[in-house]
């Protein structure tokens, strides 16, 4: 221990010469590239959205990140409260179709890359409540990244499932969900449509930057 | 609860001055329920609620059933309680279907007891049984738009055929 901070002080001292130099080299750096670097760390830091529908929160967001199983482990504890600020959503019981529209705003307000966890029967394909008042999987409204099957899956489930969607982040899948699923061309605007002309007034402080800079 | 006698006792009572509007009495599974027509639902709820020596001035619930082969057809249920003698007693409002697109329509009893406003609103909600003189009759807990009375007996049970084996072999 002491030696390798030795070593590593005669490094940053610039010290370290000839073929000492090749050997710390080859024990400490390793070479990537900076979209794998990124992915890695996306898949590890994955914010999940607060947020339960029915039964299936007790298994999901509430025992899995509680001490015994951990998700901290696996580096998703840090629940967010609003979509803006969460990664990954969960859709932990049936959504009926009064919660159908609220579900989808909420999958709309999260930034990209965003991942959406079905969790249970309900949810994936509206289980045992073939009735009026539930939507048949939720893949009818929105996007899907994994599915985990069980009434209600365990929590180890939950686990496993959540160590697929980090291989899938690492497997550098595009990052935009519309390219994703191949979906483009679906945005819905609010009344008036996209602005695809910018206004008169960033058109001119744009120029003016443009000239400041001497471009 | 009232029983046998005491219920006809209180139809006797209520036929005095109404007459007509207690269509029958029954005991089911212990319970003591008038059935009435729907015409007197109101004359009949301030009766039980003001007549001395009565008292119901409790509806713990209000609620509404499909009896889709039997003739009336619909039937709100006023449960009320007197709460002194902690007796219990089923008001049965029969109410027939008006056909194709009308909805059977009734009295609303939100003046007598203002607790029955949301739980009036939720049987119009699954039954499509309208209350006359409901301050706000608009649906309660499904989506506002949604078409159709999803807890009648007729109202498809909706969702998907779910593709079993045995659904596949026989109906394929």
């Amino acid at each position: 221990m002491r030696s390798r901070q030795l070593t590593a002080r005669d490094m940053l001292r610039g010290d370290l010469e000839g073929e000492e130099l090749e050997r710390y080299v080859e024990q400490k750096v390793v070479l990537t590239n900076f979209e794998k670097m990124l992915n890695w760390a996306r898949s590890n830091s994955c914010f999940p959205l607060t947020f339960g529908l029915a039964c299936c929160a007790i298994e999901a967001p509430i025992s899995v990140v509680t001490a015994r199983y951990d998700l901290a482990r696996f580096g998703a504890e840090a629940m967010r409260a609003s979509p803006r600020q969460a990664d990954m959503i969960i859709l932990s019981g049936r959504v009926s179709i009064k919660m159908a529209p609220v579900v989808r705003r909420l999958y709309d307000q999260m930034l990209e890359p965003k991942w959406a966890v079905s969790m249970g029967a309900c949810s994936s394909s509206g289980g045992m409540f073939s009735n009026y008042a539930v939507v048949q999987g939720a893949d009818k409204f929105m996007p899907i990244d994994l599915h985990i099957p069980g009434c209600p899956p365990r929590p180890e489930a939950v686990l496993y499932g959540f160590t697929k969607l980090q291989r899938k982040i690492q497997g550098n899948p595009d990052q935009g969900w519309r390219q994703r699923y191949n979906a483009a061309g679906t945005e819905e605007w609010a009344r008036g449509g996209p602005r695809s002309e910018p206004s008169a007034e960033s058109a001119e402080a744009y120029l003016a930057a443009r000239e400041l800079i001497g471009a | 609860m009232p029983d046998a006698p005491g219920l006809e006792l209180i139809r006797g009572e209520i036929e005095q001055d109404h007459p007509g509007a207690i269509l029958d009495t029954g005991f089911d599974h212990g319970a003591a329920s008038l059935s009435i027509d729907p015409e007197h639902v109101l004359a009949v709820l301030t009766w039980l609620r003001d007549a001395p020596g009565q008292g119901y001035r409790f509806l713990s619930s209000l609620h509404a059933a499909d009896y889709l082969p039997a003739e009336p057809r619909f039937a709100v249920h006023y449960e009320l309680l007197n709460r002194d003698r902690v007796e219990r007693l089923r008001v049965k409002a029969l109410l027939a279907d008006p056909g194709e697109d009308a909805l059977p329509e009734l009295d609303s009893c939100v003046e007598l007891f203002p607790t029955a406003e949301f739980q009036e609103r939720e049987v119009f909600d699954f039954f499509g049984i309208v209350f006359k003189g409901h301050p706000d009759l608009t649906r309660i807990l499904l989506p506002e738009d949604y078409v159709g009375w999803p807890q009648r007996r007729d109202f498809p049970v909706g969702g998907e055929p779910v593709t079993f084996t045995y659904n596949e072999r026989n109906y394929g």
